[in-house]
């Protein structure tokens, strides 16, 4: 007996928007085994994870401000990826905006304006899509994997930070600290009720931009017929180069806008640490939303809500909220596995029948 | 002569790992898959290797339980991209963000104890010799085990028939499908091959580079392995050259560091990262290289028709 796939005469719409869902709940299920493990009442934890954070105002905002971020990146990401090429250097354009974006603050604490804040996240804009051209340039020019030159640069731009706010950036008043000077006044993002911050209202009106450029304008063909097709779109005039130059500004940008908003807020200064791992899990946001901007609302609340579970089940469970980290894995590749029926139908063989593959151990 | 000597035996150290992972590497993508799950597997080699050794108190057995944690996380790997023929791609970065989460929780207990090292195997008359005597002859297991595992690759991948349906897999999926190879079969040992190197790579780190479990510990070396391979044109002696290039330059910013010349020590950290982009560069740049090199259907499922 073995399991083969056969390619479908076209994909199952159906299946696209199932799989999320079938992935989530076999998440969930190895979440419960994993509690039980631990010795823990599977169905109590499960809800403290999953539920608890929804159930008080404040961790509403606390996930509505967690999602800001993954959703910037994760919509971004999800055109780069439609368009077949591999930014997974977020996490670094993401540092790299926060360190442009706080430029400002940190070298002129007392530049108080209203034009302070457009200003930072011009910067970390541009921060963001600095560090997403480097790759770009070095694949249209030099053919170099932007696979890996991507995430050399999450190295690079995470040590670039912390010798930054450890050295020339340092608060002097900050007893020795590795931290810069507190951001301020103008230079943090405006709140909306208690926590939440007009970040989230970016997010929300940057991937409903996104969702609109992609269904509805030229340039959202391009990006899905070179990602799709790419010699077609080469005979229809479209420039592979171009579009990957395209797709490493716009997710770089955003990563590094979400850098900006994160440090601006939450954060409030630089630090060694400004992210738990936001342009990684960003990834996935972008593979559960389907690729889709609109999709990656969703799927941006959903890990956002990852987040938060961990560090619930940290108070409440004694687990540690590396846990998180674990379930956003799983379910990527639940995810991923699912993803397979909406191209491929199972069948089942007796090894007999297909006497040309060895059945693979 | 003193400080050469020992400049050349760290050098060894912070090439091991990289060799390992990239000779591994090297098989999986020469049988036409792109595995980018290095760091995830390693990671987790690192963790199970230092755990294993701390409960039983064997370094040994630590060796063996990395190179099962890597097998078996490129078990998960295979079943994904080769019977659920997820995209590659992406099933390696799911495997790298698994691999680094799930290390985390299981160190989570590990941190902060001390560690057991794999002893030197000194072999009693070769090792006095001046000089190259200590460098050749009185390294651990996994040293000498790295260097056999390049001779033995490379003579099976271009040497034996196995090493050419291997290759021919690689190259072009249908005809070697159409001559009755099993494609599928084959790549799955190669990807379990690769994880189990890749393991090995994580336990050295753990067992003898720095004999003791810090969060991440591979801090991009699966990476740069993935990195070493394109620089290697995926040969494997090219790929034990390389990876003594990236020790070389890993162990020039400590020395650099160690002159106290005040540069800061994150831009000598970031030294093999950005070593790593500049090779990429330059052997990408000179296309004759790279494009006859890489394996025809890297990275791309084999869907047969029936």
């Amino acid at each position: 007996m073995q399991l083969l796939f056969e390619r479908r005469p076209e994909r199952s719409r159906g299946l696209m928007l199932l799989s999320p869902v079938i992935a989530l709940l076999l998440t969930a299920l190895v979440g419960a085994v994993i509690f039980a493990l631990r010795g823990l009442d599977p169905l109590h934890a499960l809800y403290v994870y999953f539920i608890e954070p929804l159930t008080t105002l404040w961790s509403v905002e606390q996930l509505l401000v967690k999602a800001a971020p993954l959703v910037l990146i994760g919509a971004g990401l999800s055109i780069a990826y439609i368009a077949n090429v591999w930014n997974i250097g977020a996490e670094g354009q993401f540092t790299i905006g926060a360190v442009f974006g706080g430029m400002l603050p940190v070298l002129f604490p007392d530049f108080q304006s209203p034009l302070v804040l457009p200003l930072m996240l011009i910067m970390g804009l541009l921060g963001g899509m600095i560090c997403g051209f480097i790759p770009a340039f070095l694949k249209n020019r030099f053919a170099a994997n932007e696979i890996l030159t991507s995430l050399m640069l999450v190295y690079v731009a995470g040590l670039l930070l912390d010798w930054l706010v450890r050295g020339p950036w340092r608060d002097p008043h900050g007893f020795n600290f590795p931290k810069t000077v507190t951001f301020s006044g103008w230079q943090m993002l405006p709140t909306i009720g208690t926590t939440v911050h007009i970040g989230v209202v970016i997010a929300l009106v940057t991937a409903l931009a996104l969702a609109f450029l992609l269904d509805r304008t030229i340039k959202g063909f391009e990006i899905r017929v070179l990602g799709s097709a790419p010699r077609a779109g080469i005979f229809a005039g479209f420039s592979r180069p171009r579009m990957v130059m395209f797709a490493f500004l716009l997710s770089g940008g955003l990563a590094g806008l979400a850098g900006i908003c994160e440090v601006a807020s939450t954060v409030g200064q630089l630090q060694p640490t400004i992210s738990p791992g936001y342009g990684f899990t960003a990834i996935i946001v972008a593979f559960l939303g389907r690729l889709n901007p609109i999709g990656v609302i969703v799927s941006g609340l959903i890990l956002a809500l990852s987040y938060m579970g961990g560090e619930s089940a940290q108070v409440a469970l004694g687990i540690s909220d590396k846990i998180a980290k674990v379930f956003q894995g799983i379910l990527l590749f639940f995810i991923l596995a699912c993803d397979t029926f909406i191209l491929y139908r199972p069948r089942v063989v007796s090894r007999r029948a297909a006497p040309e593959l060895a059945p693979a151990e | 002569m003193d400080i050469l000597q020992a400049l050349i035996l760290t050098v060894i150290t912070a090439a091991t790992p990289l060799l390992l992972a990239g000779v591994g590497e090297a098989v999986v993508e020469r049988a036409g898959v792109l595995n980018l799950g290095v760091e995830g597997m390693m990671v987790m080699g690192a963790v199970s290797g230092f755990g294993a050794a701390y409960v039983t108190g064997s370094p040994y057995l630590g060796v063996v339980a990395s190179i099962l944690a890597g097998t078996g996380l490129a078990l998960l790997f295979a079943i994904l991209t080769q019977t659920f023929l997820a995209n590659q791609v992406a099933s390696g970065l799911a495997l790298t963000l698994l691999g680094l989460g799930l290390s985390g929780l299981i160190g989570e207990a590990f941190v902060g104890l001390p560690g057991t090292k794999v002893e030197k195997l000194v072999f009693p008359a070769l090792s006095d010799i001046p000089f190259i005597g200590r460098i050749l002859f009185a390294q651990d297991l996994i040293v000498y085990l790295s260097f056999l595992l390049t001779a033995v690759v490379s003579y099976v991948l271009f040497r034996t028939r196995l090493g050419l349906v291997v290759r021919a897999i690689g190259n072009n999926h249908d005809s070697a499908h159409a001559l009755g190879y099993g494609v599928i079969a084959i790549r799955y040992l190669c990807i379990l091959f690769g994880g189990a190197c890749a393991g090995l790579a994580g336990g050295y780190l753990s067992l003898a580079y720095t004999p003791q479990w810090i969060e991440n510990m591979t801090a991009g070396r699966g990476w740069i392995a993935l990195a070493l391979v394109v620089f290697a044109s995926w040969l494997p002696w090219r790929v034990a050259v390389g990876a003594y290039l990236f020790g070389a330059v890993t162990i020039l910013g400590f020395f650099v560091q160690g002159m106290g010349w005040g540069i800061p020590s994150q831009f000598l950290s970031s030294l093999p990262y950005i070593v790593t982009i500049i090779a990429l560069v330059i052997i990408s740049a000179s296309r004759t290289i790279s494009r006859a090199a890489a394996p025809a259907c890297l990275g791309r499922s084999f869907v047969p028709d029936r």
